[in-house]
C-alpha cells in the first residue's frame, strides 16, 4: 500500500508593507501567493491621504499652491503647472512668454530629478546600490537649482497664476568658509557657481550626458539588470491604454503619445526634442525610455538657456487683479496697494465654469479640474494623479511573476504615495 | 471655437440625439450630460465608434453640488464626471451622470468599459458615498479602515468627526470625537463677474 506523502499544498497570504524599504513610502500590500508565484495582489492605499482637494475647498486659490508641491514630492514644479495653468485657463489670462520659457526649463529640470530618483530607487531595488548614489550626486545640484530661484531645496511654490514668482537670479548661491574645509577646496565648490544661475545650469547640462552615460554603463548591458527586468510586468498597448497608463508606463509598450508633442503647451511647439518609445512593454524597455528622456529633457534644457539668456522680459502676467504689484509700485501707487492687500486677504475670484489642463509629468498625465462657482476658492479641486491607474494595474502586472519581480515592479511604475494618496 | 471641437460637437449631436441631456462648449473643452438610462451603453459607444474613440479613461471623479445648486440640472446634489481621452483623434470629453435620489445616490459601473474605473469608483464611493452597481469590489479605498462617513462631501467638516490618540490606561489606540474648532482665516465670498475678479 502507498501512501501519497505530497501535502496538499493552499495558496497562503502575505503582508507586504507598509513598512519596506522597496515599496517607496506606505504601501500595504496583500499578497495571495501560490510558494513564490505572486496569484493576487491587493493593494491598500490612503497611508498617506491628507485630502488636498478638501483642503484645497477651503483656501484662496493661491494658498493651495503649496499644497501641489508636496503631491508627487519628487516632481514639485510640475504639479504646480498643472494646477496653475488650470486657473490660467479659468481666468483667461495670457502668461508672458519669458515665464513660460522659465516654465519649461523647470519642468524639465524636474523631470530629470525625477527620472533620477526613480532609476536611484529602482536600481536600489532590483539589488544595484552604486547608481543610487551616483543620481544623488546630480539630484543635489538640481536642488541649488531650486534653492537659488525659489528659496526652498524642494518645495518651491514658484510658479504662480500669471507666470512665475521671480527671475531668475543673477549670481547663485555660494559656499561659505568654514573651519572644516580648505579654502582651496571650497573655490573648486564654487568654481561654476560664480555666474549667473543660468550658466551654472548650462554647466550642468554640460555635464549631464555623460553622466547619464555612465548610468547606461553600469546597468543597460548588465546581466543581472537584464535578468530581472527584461519580459518582466510586460503590458501589451491596447492594455496599457485601457488601464489609463500614461507616460512612459504608456511609451514603453509603444504608444507614442506625449502631451508635450500632442497638445502642447507652454512653448513645447517651438522646442526641438524626439519621444522615445519602447518595443516590448517589460521594465527594460520603460528604463531605456526614461533613460532617453532624461537626454531629451536635457536637450531642452540647453534649447531653454540659449533663448532664456537674448530675452530679458516680464515674468509674471501685470494684471493686478490676479498677480501682486510689485514693491516699489505699492509703495507710491494707491490702486496698487488696494490690489495687493485685497490679493492677499480676500485673493482672486474666478468666474463660474469648470476647467481641466494636464501636463506631461515625469510620470504620466498630471491634470487638475476645477470647478468654480465665481468665489474665491474653488468650489472642487480634482487631482488626476498619474500614477493611480498605474498602481492599479499591480495586480495585473504581477499576475504569475515571482515576488522578487514585484519588486521590480513597483520600481518601474515609479510610485510615490504624495500622489497617489493625495 | 476651432475646427475639430465643431466637428466633434456634430458628431455628438447627430449620434446621440435626444440622450444627451445637454451639451456645451467652455475654453476648448466639451461637457455633455447623459441620462442615467442606458449610461453604459452611450459610453461604450463613446468608446467603441471611430468617429469617437476615446479608449482611455483619464480621470473619474465624483462632486458633490449641495452648495452650489445647478438649475440646468435639477439642482441634483451628486454627479460623476468621466474625462475621456482619444489617442487616435487627440480629443478629450467631459461627461457627466447625475444621480436620481441625493439620499441614496446609485450610478452604473463602468468597470466593464473601462478597466481602471474601478480604483476610481471605490474612490468615489469612499470619499463621498456613491453607490456602483454590479462593481465588483465595492470597498473603501484611501480612508482609514474602519472609517465612518464620506469625507469629501460638503457636510463633512473639514476637521473631521474623530481623532485618534493612544491610551496608556486602556494601552491602545482610541478614537474620540475632536477636540479642536475649525479655523477659516478667509472667508468664502462670491462676487458679482465681471465686477470684480480681484
Amino acid at each position: 500500500m502507498r501512501v501519497s506523502i505530497v501535502a496538499e499544498i493552499k495558496n497562503y497570504t502575505m503582508n507586504f508593507g507598509p513598512q519596506h524599504p522597496a515599496a517607496h513610502g506606505v504601501l500595504r500590500l496583500v499578497l495571495e501567493m501560490d510558494g513564490e508565484v505572486i496569484q493576487r495582489v491587493d493593494p491598500h492605499i490612503g497611508l498617506l491621504h491628507r485630502a488636498t482637494e478638501k483642503l484645497a475647498e477651503n483656501r484662496t486659490y493661491l494658498q493651495s499652491v503649496p499644497y501641489m508641491d508636496r503631491l508627487d514630492y519628487v516632481s514639485m514644479m510640475m504639479n504646480e503647472h498643472a494646477y496653475v495653468m488650470t486657473i490660467e485657463k479659468l481666468l483667461q489670462i495670457k502668461v508672458p512668454i519669458r515665464a513660460q520659457y522659465i516654465r519649461v526649463l523647470f519642468d524639465e529640470i524636474t523631470r530629470i530629478l525625477n527620472h533620477l530618483l526613480w532609476l536611484g530607487a529602482h536600481a536600489l531595488d532590483v539589488g544595484a546600490m552604486t547608481v543610487f548614489l551616483y543620481a544623488f550626486r546630480e539630484r543635489e545640484d538640481l536642488f541649488d537649482c531650486y534653492e537659488a530661484v525659489s528659496g526652498a531645496r524642494m518645495h518651491a511654490a514658484y510658479y504662480r497664476p500669471g507666470g512665475v514668482y521671480r527671475d531668475l537670479p543673477s549670481t547663485m548661491p555660494q559656499f561659505q568658509p568654514s573651519k572644516k574645509q580648505r579654502s582651496s577646496e571650497i573655490n573648486k565648490l564654487n568654481k561654476n557657481r560664480s555666474g549667473s544661475l543660468l550658466d551654472f545650469i548650462e554647466d550642468f547640462a554640460k555635464r549631464f550626458p555623460t553622466y547619464v552615460d555612465e548610468y547606461e554603463t553600469l546597468l543597460t548591458d548588465n546581466r543581472i539588470w537584464k535578468q530581472r527586468t527584461v519580459g518582466i510586468g510586460v503590458v501589451d498597448p491596447d492594455r496599457a491604454v485601457a488601464l489609463g497608463m500614461t507616460g512612459p508606463m504608456l511609451r514603453g509598450s509603444g504608444v507614442e503619445w506625449d502631451l508635450r508633442k500632442k497638445q502642447p503647451y507652454e512653448t513645447y511647439s517651438e522646442l526641438d526634442f524626439k519621444i522615445p518609445v519602447g518595443k516590448e512593454g517589460d521594465c527594460y524597455d520603460r528604463y531605456l525610455v526614461r533613460m532617453e528622456e532624461m537626454r531629451e529633457s536635457n536637450k531642452i534644457i540647453k534649447q531653454c538657456i540659449e533663448w532664456l539668456r537674448e530675452n530679458p522680459g516680464p515674468v509674471i502676467s501685470n494684471d493686478n487683479k490676479v498677480t501682486p504689484p510689485s514693491r516699489s509700485e505699492m509703495k507710491e501707487d494707491m490702486e496698487s496697494m488696494i490690489h495687493h492687500f485685497k490679493l492677499f486677504t480676500e485673493g482672486f475670484h474666478i468666474p463660474k465654469g469648470e476647467a481641466y489642463a494636464a501636463v506631461e509629468h515625469p510620470k504620466g498625465e498630471f491634470g487638475t479640474y476645477i470647478i468654480s462657482d465665481g468665489a474665491n476658492k474653488p468650489y472642487r479641486l480634482k487631482i488626476r494623479a498619474p500614477g493611480f491607474p498605474h498602481l492599479a494595474a499591480i495586480n495585473e502586472m504581477t499576475k504569475g511573476h515571482m515576488l522578487s519581480d514585484l519588486v521590480a515592479i513597483i520600481g518601474t511604475q515609479d510610485i510615490v504615495f504624495g500622489e497617489i494618496d493625495r | 471655437m476651432n475646427q475639430s471641437i465643431k466637428k466633434q460637437i456634430q458628431s455628438l449631436k447627430s449620434f446621440f440625439k435626444k440622450k444627451l441631456l445637454s451639451i456645451n462648449e467652455d475654453k476648448g473643452e466639451i461637457t455633455i450630460t447623459f441620462d442615467q438610462e442606458n449610461i453604459i451603453e452611450s459610453l461604450r459607444i463613446l468608446r467603441d465608434r471611430p468617429e469617437f474613440d476615446f479608449k482611455q479613461l483619464i480621470d473619474l471623479c465624483g462632486v458633490d453640488y449641495q452648495d452650489y445648486k445647478i438649475a440646468a440640472h435639477d439642482e441634483k446634489r451628486f454627479c460623476v464626471v468621466y474625462h475621456l481621452l482619444s489617442l487616435k483623434n487627440n480629443q478629450r470629453l467631459r461627461v457627466k451622470v447625475f444621480a436620481e435620489d441625493d439620499e441614496f445616490p446609485i450610478f452604473q459601473t463602468m468597470t466593464e468599459v473601462w478597466p481602471n474605473a474601478d480604483w476610481y469608483e471605490r474612490e468615489a464611493f469612499d470619499l463621498f458615498g456613491l453607490m456602483f452597481i454590479d462593481h465588483p469590489d465595492l470597498r473603501r479605498l484611501l480612508t482609514d479602515y474602519g472609517f465612518v462617513g464620506h469625507p469629501f462631501r460638503k457636510d463633512f467638516p473639514m476637521i473631521g468627526k474623530v481623532e485618534v490618540r493612544y491610551d496608556p490606561t486602556l494601552k491602545r489606540v482610541i478614537y474620540e470625537p475632536v477636540s479642536i474648532d475649525e479655523r477659516n482665516n478667509v472667508p468664502r465670498l462670491i462676487r458679482d463677474e465681471g465686477i470684480h475678479r480681484g
